[in-house]
């Protein structure tokens, strides 16, 4: 989905503009709205997003069905890195576009998923990957289901004991 | 030993307080940073993007000089937000080279017939191919190359006046 959040471009909250733009000069208010409609009416639209068209890969599948297969997996685990919460396979995002094209090409090229996801890793962090490696600020999430786990078979194994020795 | 037990669970729920806590009050920065900042620039070659003015490639980077690398788009707002700062930067003698994302040559020659052209150089990169490869998750962003083609500095967002001082101060610092 092209939602409000997979804009490409980078901009600040408008209320600091708002902020910015509230001049001293209130005793020309006639003359500015007179000025803001004139730019109004000259203004060329601006289209925030590329009038290119996507790559070729960008939706077209690999002609090898086992490599189309495999990259398509790798897509479902990467992030687009404009829509914070999609993957770049289901993002219409034009920058998700590149990337599945780069996917693909790689994958063409022969180069394994792994491989490809560690560069992607080098250049956005583990922020672009939906299946982080095991890391300082990972870990926790990592360890806490182990942890859990052995909690709650002390918890059990106690509460057992305690049952027999009530019985006996 | 039992005394002890007992606080335990008063023990976590203060842990999990304070890492919620600490999770509220931490600045949000929903920024996507690039890691390649610290390192040296990816190698790349990119085509002339307007007549008359050359493309990029990184080897350029390498000639012992600080500049500023643009990554920008003429279909990009916060990029015509931020020229006015891009020559005011180039007025105090900051040299400014760029790489136009996905988009075609009339486009940007009329981008730099109505803002001003403060670049140098400027690299067609049509795939957003280098985009990629430095890390940059949109446009606009500006980096901060140093003499030998290291990554400096990552300015994600359009150059607003405020930030210009720092900006020429780290391009300085990067020469030194």
């Amino acid at each position: 989905m092209r939602g409000l959040g997979s804009s490409p471009l980078h901009s600040r909250s408008p209320a600091k503009a708002a902020v910015r733009n509230a001049g001293p000069q209130e005793h020309a208010g006639s003359l500015r709205a007179l000025a803001i409609i004139a730019a109004l009416l000259l203004a060329f639209p601006a289209f925030a997003d590329t009038p290119l068209p996507p790559a070729a890969l960008a939706d077209t599948q690999l002609p090898d069905a086992h490599q189309e297969a495999e990259a398509r997996a790798l897509m479902e685990t990467l992030r687009c890195v404009v829509c914070q919460g999609q993957s770049i396979a289901e993002s219409d995002a034009d920058m998700a576009g590149q990337m599945r094209a780069l996917v693909r090409q790689r994958i063409a090229a022969g180069e394994t998923p792994g491989a490809i996801r560690k560069w992607l890793i080098e250049r956005y962090g583990d922020y672009v990957t939906y299946d982080p490696p095991l890391s300082a600020t990972t870990a926790p999430l990592w360890l806490a289901p182990l942890v859990l786990l052995a909690l709650g078979a002390w918890i059990a194994r106690t509460s057992f004991k305690r049952r027999r020795r009530e019985r006996g | 030993m039992k005394r002890l037990m007992l606080w335990l669970p008063l023990a976590g729920f203060a842990l999990l307080f304070a890492v919620v806590a600490s999770g509220l009050f931490r600045p949000s920065d929903n920024l996507v940073h690039s890691q390649m900042v610290g390192k040296q620039l990816p190698k790349f070659s990119l085509p002339p993007m307007v007549a008359g003015k050359p493309g990029l490639g990184s080897a350029m980077f390498a000639d012992g000089k600080p500049k500023l690398l643009n990554v920008f788009a003429s279909w990009c707002i916060p990029c015509m937000a931020e020229s006015p700062q891009l020559m005011a930067l180039k007025r105090q003698g900051v040299a400014i080279d760029a790489i136009a994302v996905r988009d075609t040559p009339e486009n940007i020659a009329a981008f730099l017939k109505r803002f001003g052209d403060p670049y140098e150089r400027i690299g067609d990169d049509r795939q957003s191919a280098v985009q990629l490869a430095l890390g940059s998750s949109g446009v606009p962003e500006t980096y901060v190359i140093d003499g030998e083609g290291r990554i400096v500095e990552q300015h994600i967002g359009d150059i607003r006046a405020e930030d210009v001082p720092e900006i020429v101060a780290a391009v300085r610092k990067a020469g030194r």
